[in-house]
């Protein structure tokens, strides 16, 4: 079935949001490999609601020991970083945290 | 900086492989005060620039402010183990946070993606102020330096286990390995926050540039071994095979490992055994497919 667009993409993007009161909070996990229950080796927070401005070096003590520990504080997650295999020739190179988890809550921003 | 320093002034080898495990060295308070008194008032009238590569004697001649504080004998024997003798200026920049001002960078690596394994350019950051925890200073992670990545490609990562934000007495002098990952935090006292880099490019190979009389020291592969948080888990070996790799850079030591890794991978005997001989094996009908 084709569907005939009626708006342009600014007004359908504009539609008020059909919960305008929740708003994003994502949490960055990165961990000591790639199974959710290691240990927290780095971590990342941004706050949707605009009620604090997480930065680089704002804390020395990651949030949840574990991946794991996330989950079973109500963190849902969203995505986690594919195993990606090593290149020949370049096994020893290293770069960017491999095992990276994006975490989301939702967050009502009609009280407090 | 013309001149060869004075051994005694050079790091020593534990030194050294402080500077490979963790991409640092500090010297805390090594700037007398005198100079650190003059310091804002040249930092604050500004240094003029150079080309890339420019020589020391050109960028800061003799009696200089800057020329002054390379020559202290500590820094110059530092940055002659690092970069050898007459290094040249990459690049100079004045850094000056003011009060309650600037936010936080993202984490970045400074410059872009760098290639070499078998060299590195050294940092100098001078600070000539008492640095505090509420001023803000730089926010590094030790032992990142080995990790490739470009520019603030990891900006996304905030905090690591083992990161340290620097807080040291007025006229300490810090050398970053060009990698290190690091960002600038926000000034969040009463006083503009001062710092001055310089990066040297070595024009030498950098190759026992240091006082190596306590290469032998047991202490030397315990530096070596170093793990800071991010590194106590998967990453941890990978790390220690990347120092490993420097280390021989730097020592011309082809033979060195740190628990076996890199000699292992080279275990392939290519004597074939008497025993292994069997006339049939090579001699039997090439398989030919389906029916065959």
């Amino acid at each position: 079935m084709t569907v005939t667009p009626t708006m342009s993409v600014e007004e359908s993007f504009a539609t008020p949001s059909a919960y305008p009161h929740l708003r994003q909070q994502l949490l960055v996990l990165y961990l000591g490999t790639s199974a959710l229950d290691s240990e927290v080796i780095g971590w990342t927070r941004y706050d949707g609601t605009g009620r604090s401005r997480p930065t680089m070096g704002d804390s020395d003590e990651p949030p949840y020991a574990t991946g794991l520990g996330a989950l079973l504080d109500g963190w849902r997650l969203l995505q986690m970083s594919q195993l990606v295999a090593h290149p020949r020739g370049e096994e020893h190179d290293v770069g960017y945290l491999p095992y990276e988890y994006l975490f989301e809550r939702l967050v009502d921003v009609s009280t407090g | 900086m013309t001149a060869l320093v004075d051994r005694k002034y050079l790091m020593t080898s534990v030194e050294m492989a402080h500077f490979i495990s963790h991409g640092s060295f500090a010297l805390e308070g090594v700037v007398p005060d005198d100079l650190n008194r003059r310091a804002e008032a040249v930092l604050d009238a500004g240094i003029e620039g150079h080309p890339y590569g420019t020589p020391v004697d050109v960028v800061f001649p003799v009696g200089s402010f800057v020329r002054e504080l390379l020559d202290l004998p500590a820094v110059a024997g530092a940055v002659q183990s690092l970069v050898g003798p007459n290094p040249v200026i990459d690049h100079h920049a004045v850094h000056i946070r003011p009060p309650r001002g600037g936010e936080a960078q993202n984490l970045h690596a400074d410059a872009i993606i760098d290639t070499r394994t078998d060299a590195f350019d050294v940092q100098l950051m001078y600070y000539p102020r008492e640095v505090t925890l509420e001023q803000g200073g730089t926010l590094s992670v030790p032992g990142t330096h080995l990790r490739r990545i470009n520019q603030t490609g990891i900006g996304r990562c905030q905090n690591l286990a083992g990161q340290t934000r620097l807080t040291c007495p007025a006229g300490t002098v810090v050398l970053l390995h060009h990698g290190i990952w690091h960002g600038g935090r926000r000034n969040d006292s009463d006083r503009p926050r001062y710092m001055f880099k310089i990066r040297f490019n070595p024009t030498v190979r950098q190759l026992r540039l240091w006082n190596t009389d306590d290469i032998d020291s047991p202490e030397v592969l315990r530096k070596l071994t170093t793990s800071f948080g991010w590194t106590d888990a998967n990453e941890g070996r990978l790390e220690l095979v990347n120092r490993a790799k420097l280390w021989r850079v730097v020592t011309g030591d082809q033979g060195f490992d740190i628990d076996y890794y890199l000699t292992r991978e080279t275990l392939r005997p290519q004597f074939v055994d008497p025993g292994a001989t069997d006339g049939r094996l090579g001699a039997s009908r090439r398989a030919s497919g389906w029916g065959s």
